[in-house]
C-alpha cells in the first residue's frame, strides 16, 4: 500500500458559526487575513516536503470561495511542489473538470507540472461537490457528461502528437488543439477519478483508471469498491483487479501515546464539523439525481452532512472515518478496515486539517513514515489480488 | 384522451414534435389560447384555468423536461422551446391564436413572437423574465437558485400560506415532476441567468398587440423590469394587478382573466 499525506489547507479561524450563513461559497473574504494566509500555505509546503523526504507521496485538492480549502488552484501548487520536492509523487484529486471552462488548459497545466516534476504527476478528475457550482456558476444539469467529454479531450490533448486536432463535442469545441509541453509520462500520467457512489465506479473501472473514495467509512466504502471490482472484470480487464487501482480517504493521526493520538484527531474532526451550508448550495437542482431529489422532498435527508452537528471522535472512529492512536492502535484500525472493504492500494491519508498544528502534523507524519507505513506497506504488495 | 386528473376540465394528450414527446393539455372551444406555464410547470387546477376556457379553446404544453414532457439532449435552451412551440401550433393549425407566457413561459412567449407572430393575435406576458436590462453589477431577477424556499414563496405569492405546496400529500409521480421541473430550470435558467441577451434587441419585432401583466407584489419581477420589457415591444401596454405577487394569474384568477379580456376588446 501507498501512503499519500494530503491536506485542504484550511483557513481555520472562522467567526463563530451563528455569524455565517454558509461556510462554503458565501462567506465573506474580510475573513481572511493575508499574513496568516501566508504562513498557512508555506507551513502546508513544508509539511508536504517533509512527506518527500519521509518517502510518503504527496495528494491535493481544490475547493473554491471556502476557508475549508484555500487551495482553489491545485495546478499552482502542485506546480510548486513539483519544483521543491524530489521523489513523491504528485496527486491532484482532482481537477473539477465538469466546472473548467478550458479543458485544453488543464491538460497544458498537468503536462507542464508533469515534466517539470520529470514524471511525478498522478491526475485525477473530478465532477465536484455540489457547493462547487456556485462558486464556478456552471450548470449543473448533466455535469456527468460534461466531465467525461472533458476527460476525452484532455486525454487527447495529452496523446496528439502530429499537430492540430479538432474536437466538435457537445459541451466543448476546438479546431486547433496541439499543447506544448506534452506529458513527461507516456501515453499520459495516471488518472485517477472520485467516486462516492457505485454508478461512478463503474464507469471508472471500465477505463481502468484508479478509484479514489472519501470518508465513506465502513458502509459506503464496500459496495463503491465492489461496483469497481465487478466492473473491471466484466470490461474484460482481467480477474485480478489491482489494488492500486483503488484508494480511500480517511482523517489519520498518529501520536506516541494514545492521548497524544487522539487528541490530533480530535483536531483533525475540525473538517467534519465546520460544514454549515444552506440545502440550496448543497443541493442545486439537477446535481443529484431525480429519485434522490424526490426522496429529500419526502423530507429525506440530501447531502452528506448534517448542520449544527458536533462529531464525536469515537463514533468516527468506529465508523472508520477517522484512525488515531499510537502506531500500533492506527495500523489495527486500518488493518480491520483494509479487511471490511476488501483491500485498497492507496492510503488518502488527510493528515492536517483545521487546528491541527505544523509541528503535530510533521510528527504524525515522521511516526507514521518509521512506525506505520513499513506495516502498511506489507498490506498490499502491488498486484496482489484484491479480495472479491 | 385521458383527462389530466379526477375532475379536471383537462383532456392530456402526448404529441410527438422534433423527437420530443410533449404533454399538452386541452379544455374549452373557441379561437385557441396558448398557455404556457411558469417554471414550476403546468398544473391543470390552475384556478384561471376554467376562466380562460369559458371563451377560449385553452391549450397548455409542458415544456420540454416539464411536466411529462420528455427532455432530449440537444435540447437545453428556452429559445429551443419557442422553436418547439411555432412548431406545435403550425401541427395543429392554429390561428389568431392569444399567447399567454407566465414567468419563464413568457420569455418563451416572447420568443416565439420575435420569430413568426402569422398565428397570434394578441401576447400576454405575465411576469416574464427572458431580458437584461440592469447594470452587470446586478441581477435583474433576484437569485432563485439561491434563496430558502420560503423566501421564493414570499416572492411568488402575495399570501404565500395559501400557496404553500405540501409535498407529503404529493405521489410519487407528482414528486418526480416537481423535481424534473427544478432540474430543467436549472438547465435553461442558469447562464445566462433567466435571460437570452438578444432577446431584448429583437423584442422591436413583435408587431401583435402585447400586454404585459406583473403583479403589484410580484418579488421577482420588478415593476422596473416589467416596464422596461414594455418599452422595448412597439405599442405595448403594461398592466399591475393588485394583492398579487409573481403569479397573478393563480392568485387572482378573476381580475387576471378580466384584464385580458378588457385588454382585448379595447
Amino acid at each position: 500500500m501507498r501512503l499519500w499525506h494530503f491536506s485542504e489547507t484550511a483557513y481555520p479561524h472562522l467567526p463563530p458559526e451563528e455569524e455565517y450563513e454558509s461556510v462554503r461559497v458565501s462567506m465573506p473574504n474580510r475573513y481572511f487575513d493575508p499574513e496568516i494566509g501566508h504562513d498557512l500555505y508555506n507551513r502546508r509546503i513544508d509539511e508536504w516536503c517533509l512527506a518527500d523526504d519521509l518517502g510518503i507521496d504527496i495528494m491535493i485538492n481544490e475547493h473554491h470561495q471556502t476557508p475549508t480549502c484555500i487551495d482553489p488552484a491545485a495546478p499552482v501548487m502542485t506546480g510548486i511542489l513539483a519544483r521543491v520536492t524530489n521523489n513523491s509523487r504528485l496527486l491532484i484529486l482532482g481537477n473539477p473538470i465538469a466546472n473548467r471552462r478550458q479543458p485544453v488548459r488543464v491538460a497544458e497545466e498537468m503536462a507542464m507540472i508533469d515534466v517539470i516534476s520529470k514524471g511525478r504527476l498522478e491526475c485525477g478528475f473530478v465532477r465536484s461537490v455540489p457547493y462547487e457550482i456556485a462558486p464556478a456558476n456552471s450548470i449543473p444539469v448533466r455535469m456527468a457528461e460534461r466531465m467525461w467529454e472533458a476527460h476525452d479531450l484532455i486525454v487527447k490533448a495529452w496523446t496528439s502528437h502530429d499537430g492540430p486536432f479538432t474536437f466538435e463535442g457537445e459541451f466543448f469545441h476546438h479546431r486547433m488543439v496541439n499543447i506544448w509541453p506534452r506529458p513527461y509520462q507516456q501515453p499520459h500520467p495516471p488518472i485517477w477519478v472520485t467516486a462516492l457512489s457505485t454508478g461512478n465506479a463503474s464507469e471508472i473501472a471500465r477505463k481502468g483508471y484508479n478509484l479514489g473514495t472519501f470518508l465513506g467509512g465502513y458502509e459506503k466504502t464496500p459496495p463503491v469498491f465492489k461496483a469497481y471490482r465487478k466492473a473491471y472484470r466484466e470490461a474484460g480487464h482481467g480477474d485480478d483487479v489491482p489494488l492500486e487501482n483503488l484508494g480511500y480517504s480517511g482523517l489519520i493521526f498518529v501520536g506516541e501515546t494514545e492521548e497524544e493520538g487522539r487528541r490530533g484527531g480530535q483536531h483533525l474532526l475540525w473538517y467534519l464539523s465546520h460544514n454549515k451550508l444552506p440545502m440550496h448550495f448543497r443541493n442545486p437542482p439537477g446535481y443529484a439525481s431525480i429519485e434522490a431529489n424526490v426522496m429529500a422532498l419526502k423530507g429525506g435527508q440530501i447531502g452528506v452532512r448534517r448542520e449544527g452537528w458536533v462529531p464525536d471522535l469515537d463514533e468516527e472512529m468506529a465508523k472508520g472515518i477517522v484512525f488515531c492512536g499510537t502506531p500500533d492502535q492506527v495500523f489495527d484500525q486500518l488493518k480491520k478496515f483494509y479487511d471490511h472493504v476488501g483491500g485498497f492500494g492507496h492510503l488518502l491519508s488527510m493528515g492536517q486539517a483545521g487546528h491541527l498544528s505544523h509541528e503535530d502534523t510533521c510528527k504524525s507524519l515522521r511516526l507514521m513514515a518509521t512506525e506505520l507505513y513499513p506495516r502498511l506497506k506489507e498490506l498490499g504488495k502491488p498486484t496482489s489480488i484484491a479480495a472479491a | 384522451m385521458p383527462d389530466a386528473g379526477s375532475g379536471s376540465l383537462f383532456e392530456r394528450k402526448m404529441i410527438e414534435i422534433a423527437g420530443i414527446e410533449l404533454e399538452v393539455h386541452e379544455a374549452g372551444d373557441g379561437p385557441p389560447l396558448l398557455y404556457l406555464h411558469a417554471g414550476g410547470g403546468f398544473r391543470p387546477a390552475h384556478p384561471a384555468m376554467p376562466l380562460l376556457a369559458e371563451r377560449r379553446r385553452v391549450i397548455a404544453p409542458s415544456h420540454p423536461g416539464f411536466g411529462r414532457s420528455s427532455l432530449p439532449n440537444w435540447v437545453n435552451a428556452v429559445d429551443d422551446f419557442a422553436h418547439v412551440y411555432l412548431e406545435l401550433m403550425q401541427r395543429l393549425e392554429l390561428e389568431d391564436t392569444v399567447l399567454v407566457g407566465a414567468s419563464i413561459g413568457g420569455w418563451v412567449a416572447a420568443e416565439i413572437a420575435t420569430k413568426n407572430t402569422s398565428r397570434l393575435s394578441h401576447l400576454v406576458l405575465i411576469g416574464p423574465s427572458g431580458i437584461k436590462v440592469g447594470s452587470r453589477d446586478a441581477l435583474d431577477i433576484p437569485d432563485i437558485f439561491a434563496m430558502t424556499p420560503d423566501e421564493f414563496e414570499k416572492r411568488l405569492f402575495r399570501n404565500p400560506e395559501k400557496f404553500h405546496p405540501d409535498f407529503s400529500k404529493m405521489s410519487d409521480e407528482d414528486l418526480t415532476i416537481v423535481a424534473r421541473n427544478r432540474q430543467t430550470m436549472a438547465l435553461v435558467a442558469w447562464e445566462p441567468y433567466l435571460h437570452n441577451p438578444k432577446l431584448k434587441h429583437r423584442l422591436q419585432m413583435i408587431n401583435v398587440p402585447t400586454l404585459v401583466v406583473r403583479g403589484d407584489h410580484d418579488g421577482l419581477i420588478s415593476a422596473e423590469y416589467a416596464k422596461a420589457y414594455t418599452d422595448l415591444i412597439p405599442g405595448a401596454t403594461y398592466h399591475e394587478i393588485s394583492e398579487a405577487g409573481h403569479a397573478p394569474d393563480v392568485e387572482q384568477s378573476t381580475a387576471f382573466t378580466e384584464t385580458i379580456w378588457n385588454w382585448m376588446e379595447t
